[in-house]
Formats: C-alpha cells, structure tokens, sequence
C-alpha cells in the first residue's frame, strides 16, 4: 500500500524492495486479482452469496412469494420441538466440549509414561478418519436394545444377572380365574384344603426336563396341600383342571400367607405337588412366588426418548477424544521438561505440576480445543440421522439437524428453514469474532 | 492457532524414561489398556457384524461368534460389491472426493500466495473476511445453493458436489497456506525476485514447493473430510450420491439390515481409515497448524 511505482524508479541493486518492476495502477492490481480470482468466485458464489440470501430468505413465507417480516422467528420460537432442539443444543454445548476437553487432557499426560503409546495413539485418534455416519451405525449397533444383540447392554445384563437371576419361568401367566394375577389362589383354604396353581403361557422346552404328569392333590387333614402344573395339553384341555399329559412343574416356590402375610413357604417336588404342614384353622391362602416369574432383564432403552442424547454424545466422545489428547499432547511436549523438573526439585508433587504448571502452560491449547468441539458441536448432524431411530428424531434434533429437517423432509419450509439457520448462524458469531481476534494476535 | 508453532507430531516414546520406571506405572498401564479396549470394541463390532451371515448378524450380537468363527464369511462384502447402488455410490464418493481434493488446494494456494507476498489494497481485510468464513456452517448456505443447483442444473451432479465442497474447504486451506507460505524466508522471495522471476514463477518454482507439508496436510484433511460427507451429498444430489448418503434409507429399517449397512459403512471407513494410518504424521500436522474447522 506504500506507493511502489515512486520506488521502482530507482532500482537498487543491493536492497530491492518486494515487488519492484514498474507498472501502472490497474497492472498492479491486476496482479493479485489473477490469483485471488478463482477463490473470490467460489466464495462469493457458494458462501457470502447464500449467507446473506438464507438471512433475507428469513423474511420470507415458506413458498418466497410474501415479505413476512418477524412471523418465521415467531414460529421459531413457538415451535415445541424447536425448543427440544434448543435445550438439546444447550445439553450438547455444555457437556460434549468440556468432557473431550478434559479427557483429552487426562489421557495426553497419562499416556507420555506408557511404553506402548503410539499403539494407544492411533487407536484412539482413527475414529476420527470415519465418517460419522458410520461412527452413527457403530453406535446404533452398539445400543441395541435385547441384551442379546447390543454389545453394551450385554455387558450391563452380565452385572445385572450376578445382582438378580430371572425366574423359570418369566412368561408364565394363571390357567383360569382361580389364580389371580398376583398368583394367588383366590379360595380361602383351611386345614385340609387343596390349591390348584394352574399355569399357562410357558413355553415345552422351558418346563424343566424332570417334570412328571401332574396329579390332582389329596386333602390331607392338618396341612394344605396344592400342586402347581402347566395346565395345557395338545388340544387344550380344561382349565383349572388337572388331565393327562399336563406335567407338574418341579422346582417353583409356593409362599403360604395369612392375612395377606407369609407364614410359610415350600418348593414343588417333580410332580409339582406341595404340602404345608402344621396347618391348623382357615383363612390361608396359596401364592407362587413372584420371584418365579421374575422377567429377564430387557436392556437399557438407549435409543429411547429418554436416553437418546446422552447416548449421541458417547458416540461423539468416541470420535472427538482422540483428536484432543493429541492436539493437547503435542502442546504438552513443547513445555520445557526443566520447568516441570524445576517444580518437582522445590517438591511439588505430581498433581502440583499437574494443577499448577502443566495446565496453565496449556491454556492456549486448551482453548482451541475446546472451541475447536464447540464449534463441531453446533454443527452436528449426522450423529443424529445415524444413531436417532425416526420415532424419535423430534428428541435427538438439534437446530442444524431441524434446520435441514424443515428444509428439505417432505415440508421444504424454506422460509422457517432459512430463520433456523440465521438463528443458528447467531450462535456462531462468537465464534467468529474470537477466530479473527485470535489470528490477528498472532500476526 | 494457538498452537501454530507445534510442529512435531508428538508420536514418539520418551527414551529417557527407564524399565522401572515404567513398572511403577502398573496401575497407568492397567487403565489406558482398558481404554484402548473399550475405544476398539465398537469398531470391532461393526467389522464383525459385516461377516455374519444375514441371518445371524440380525438375531443375534455380533460378539456370539467367537464360539462360532466358523460362521465368518465375506458373502455380505460379496453382495454389496454386485449392488449397483452401491458400487455407484462408490464411484461418487471418489470422484468428489479427487475432485473436491485437488481443485481448493489449487485455488487456495494461488489465493494464499497473493495474501501471503503480493503488497496489494486492501488484503488484510481480504485475509479477515477468509478467517471470518472459516466458521459460516454449511447450513446457512444449503438452501440458496439448493434453489441456484435447480436452475443451473447442477442439482444431482459430481461437478455440483466438487464446487459445494470446494468453496467451503477454501477458508480453511487460504489460511492454513496463508500462513505457511507467509513463513517462507523474506530473503529467498526477494533473492527471487532481483533475479527477475515472474509472481507466477515465483509461485510455481518457490513456494509451492516448500509449501508441500502443509499441502500435503491439507490434502489429506480435505480426502477425509469429504469422503466422509452426509449432509452436502443427502441434500444436493439424489441418484449420484456419495456413499453416506445412499445408505441413509437403509436407516429406516435398522436391525434387519445390519448384512447390507454393516458391509457398507465398514467397506466406506476402510479408505479413509488406510489413508489416514498411512499419512498420520501429515494428517497431524495440519490439525495443529490449524485446528479449527
């Protein structure tokens, strides 16, 4: 910008200024023209043109044929799913950056004392070469409902098994209405009496392999006597009714209650018969127990309505934390190793130079970590369409991910669409005032 | 940007630390093997589940073969490789990707250049402006280059693809470049110069050369990034898209499909996965020149 043609006319062999030939004005502008050319077209064409249309477009009804002013904001901000997509944004924001953040400070220091650390390195920085629609389809076949397909409530279900085993008999229901829900025999009984613990719904190969034919119970004087069998033969039989080919059912728990309370509790033997002796005057009744029936355990619903976000942010941990630890690790291993022995000589433990000396010195690092993940985040997409099962995209959805819902689902909103991502292009400008700022320090 | 001076990538052990030492750090030892266990399980799984037969990768978890290996079989890499679909998606994907590769590391190295070392009006404003857009999310643009595609009938076409993606890795790349190329000694331009090369010489016969790390790292930054690309692709093309956005569909019906979607997804990480592995250092090196995309 200094005037370069009043110096070109005296060319100084020894000390030439940049750019020294002599030309005229528009030649001099030309110049740069020629090379910054391709690149102000695209960016002009691709970006700050659509930028600034998507703003007006804002103004405009969905179809573009009507000046709406504010009304699309209006909807913005009256949509129940819009402020889903808000709170989901504020969630996002403020656990995802932070937590790789800190992991990926954890991991950096902790892996420089490993032997093995490139090997750790690149498996955990290679996520991030996956596209994120795959990383959604890992993900999605991780969380998996059943136990017996999603590999992380498989590994939930092994914890919860050794808490709580499932019952024989998860699916068994009452044969008739002598047996109510609770399994309870509804005749009162007294000394004497017979329970009939009818049972249906379970399946041939779950009746334990030692069952034998189930036999109608003697009235015993001073006990109460029952048997409980799978009341079910080929052809159906008569409920409530012990026939042929139906087999008692060995190994179940048979509680005696007085009052609604237990007093007693036996265990069917091979022919699912039971006795409860010592029983003297009436007013019992026969319960099989409901740990009998105790369900297996059905998995953690992570793709539920509930749980979706968190889930989607594990997944996000998974690509992003290897990033962090090696961006932060490279900034760790340009700290002077000798003011980190300094501190430790003057006898500073460990966490000491941790907490005092090695986090200060990478604040800037640290930084553009974390603004690094916070710009990603507000830009997500494809985690949601990946991992969110359609049903509940309305609890997954993000304002970039609503954004092109509106957009281009079926609704072609554009007018709503494009106040979304004005909207959306708000939460960015810090952004881009801290980017500009920061380059500006650096020169 | 902080950051800008790192240079080394880091990926090195510590010589200096001895065998004991190395022992008293079980319990370190202990808890990041845990860590690489836990980081490759999803990865593994995803592998795994694309060599079960479709019967057995739908009914049941993936991790059930280990007592079955027999069960292993590529019949479903097989399937997807005789899929039209996919195999064209395939053939998208690579496209836009070279593409959308070598056309902004072009443009970007002639416009890093001139903001780098051609005195002109005006270009400290020109590099904010560049910083500025370096933010601008893909999302404020869809719709209007949605509606331009439709009358230019670039909707649905490689070369619609290739400029999308191009426009938007330039921000990143001028500066990324801008800012390597603006580390070039003063001496060597100006040697240059009296010498009496052209701007344009300088450029081919100088910088670009000592500026092939940091194209290198861009290179492989822009393979990856558009390789794995969902929303550009889903919104702006239908039939000749790349591979993330034709399996979308497949989506719908999760759980009965793992044979087709698994294959397909690992088959689609492998590439970037491989050039990644293999260019690492570059790869790391342009995340810390500039780590802000």
């Amino acid at each position: 910008m200094t005037s370069t043609s009043v110096r070109a006319e005296f060319p100084d062999p020894v000390r030439t200024p940049p750019a020294p030939r002599p030309v005229s004005r528009a030649r001099s502008l030309l110049l740069p023209a020629s090379f910054l050319g391709p690149a102000a077209v695209l960016l002009i064409v691709w970006m700050i043109y659509p930028a600034l249309r998507t703003v007006a477009r804002s103004f405009w009804n969905d179809r573009g044929n009507k000046f709406v002013w504010f009304q699309n904001y209006d909807r913005l901000f009256s949509d129940s799913v819009i402020h889903t997509a808000i709170k989901n944004n504020v969630i996002w924001i403020a656990v995802a950056p932070l937590t790789v953040t800190l992991l990926g400070l954890v991991l950096a220091v902790l892996i420089e004392r490993i032997a093995w650390q490139s090997a750790l390195k690149v498996i955990l920085f290679m996520p991030l070469a996956i596209s994120l629609f795959a990383v959604g389809v890992i993900w999605r076949i991780m969380y998996l409902q059943e136990p017996d397909k999603g590999a992380i409530n498989a590994g939930l279900n092994a914890i919860h098994d050794v808490v709580k085993e499932p019952g024989v008999l998860p699916r068994a229901e009452p044969s008739s209405p002598a047996v109510n829900s609770r399994f309870v025999y509804t005749k009162q009984l007294g000394s004497g009496g017979t329970a009939l613990l009818g049972l249906t719904a379970i399946s041939p190969q779950n009746v334990p392999s030692d069952a034998e034919q189930a036999e109608t119970p003697q009235s015993k004087q001073g006990a109460i006597t029952g048997v409980v069998w799978r009341d079910f033969s080929p052809g159906g039989g008569k409920p409530g009714v012990v026939e042929k080919g139906e087999l008692g059912i060995p190994g179940v728990t048979v509680s005696l209650l007085k009052d609604g309370k237990k007093t007693d509790s036996t265990t069917t033997d091979t022919k699912g018969a039971f006795t409860f002796d010592g029983v003297s005057g009436s007013g019992y009744q026969a319960q099989i127990a409901p740990a009998t029936f105790a369900q297996p355990w059905g998995g953690v619903q992570w793709l539920g309505s509930k749980l979706i976000t968190p889930a989607m942010i594990i997944a996000f941990l998974w690509t992003a934390v290897g990033f962090a630890m090696v961006v932060i690790g490279a900034g760790l291993s340009a700290i002077p190793r000798d003011v980190l022995e300094a501190a430790r000589t003057d006898g500073a433990t460990e966490f000491q130079v941790f907490r005092r000396v090695t986090v200060p010195l990478l604040m800037p690092v640290l930084t553009v970590v974390f603004v690094t993940q916070m710009i990603g985040v507000l830009k997500i997409f494809d985690i949601i369409y990946a991992i969110a099962p359609g049903s509940v995209q309305n609890d997954a959805t993000t304002l970039a991910f609503e954004m092109w819902k509106r957009s281009f689902l079926g609704a072609n909103a554009f007018g709503f669409g494009a106040a979304i991502a004005s909207f959306l292009m708000l939460l960015f400008v810090p952004f881009l005032i801290y980017q500009v700022r920061s380059q500006r320090r650096n020169n | 940007m902080a950051v800008a001076e790192v240079r080394q990538p880091a990926l090195r052990a510590d010589p200096s630390e001895s065998i004991g030492h190395r022992i008293a750090n079980a319990p370190i030892n202990l808890f990041l093997l845990l860590i690489g266990i836990l980081w490759l399980i999803p990865a593994a799984g995803l592998f795994v589940t694309s060599l079960l037969p479709p019967a057995v990768a739908n009914a049941t978890g993936w991790w059930h073969v280990f007592s079955k290996p027999s069960e292993l079989t590529w019949s479903n890499y097989n399937h997807i490789f005789h899929n039209s679909a996919i195999t064209h998606a395939l053939v998208v994907t690579a496209e836009v990707t070279i593409g959308a590769t070598i056309l902004p590391i072009l443009i970007a190295s002639l416009a890093a250049y001139a903001l780098a070392w051609i005195e002109f009006p005006g270009r400290d404003y020109a590099f904010v402006i560049v910083v500025g857009l370096m933010v601008v999310p893909i999302q404020m643009a869809l719709i209007p280059i949605f509606s331009l595609y439709n009358t230019l009938n670039l909707y649905d076409t490689v070369l619609g693809l290739i400029l999308f993606h191009t426009a938007f890795a330039l921000p990143f790349a001028i500066f990324l470049l801008r800012n390597f190329f603006a580390g070039i000694p003063r001496d060597l331009m100006e040697a240059a110069r009296i010498d009496g090369a052209s701007e344009w010489r300088l450029f081919f016969k100088v910088v670009l050369p000592l500026g092939l790390p940091a194209i290198a790292a861009l290179a492989i930054f822009q393979v990856l990034f558009v390789w794995n690309d969902f929303l550009v692709g889903f919104t702006l093309a239908q039939d000749n898209t790349p591979i993330a956005p034709a399996l979308a569909g497949q989506l719908r019906q999760f759980g009965t499909n793992l044979d087709v979607i698994a294959p397909a997804s690992f088959f689609s990480a492998v590439i970037p996965l491989t050039i990644f592995v293999l260019f690492q250092r570059y790869f790391v090196q342009g995340l810390l020149a500039g780590s802000v995309k």
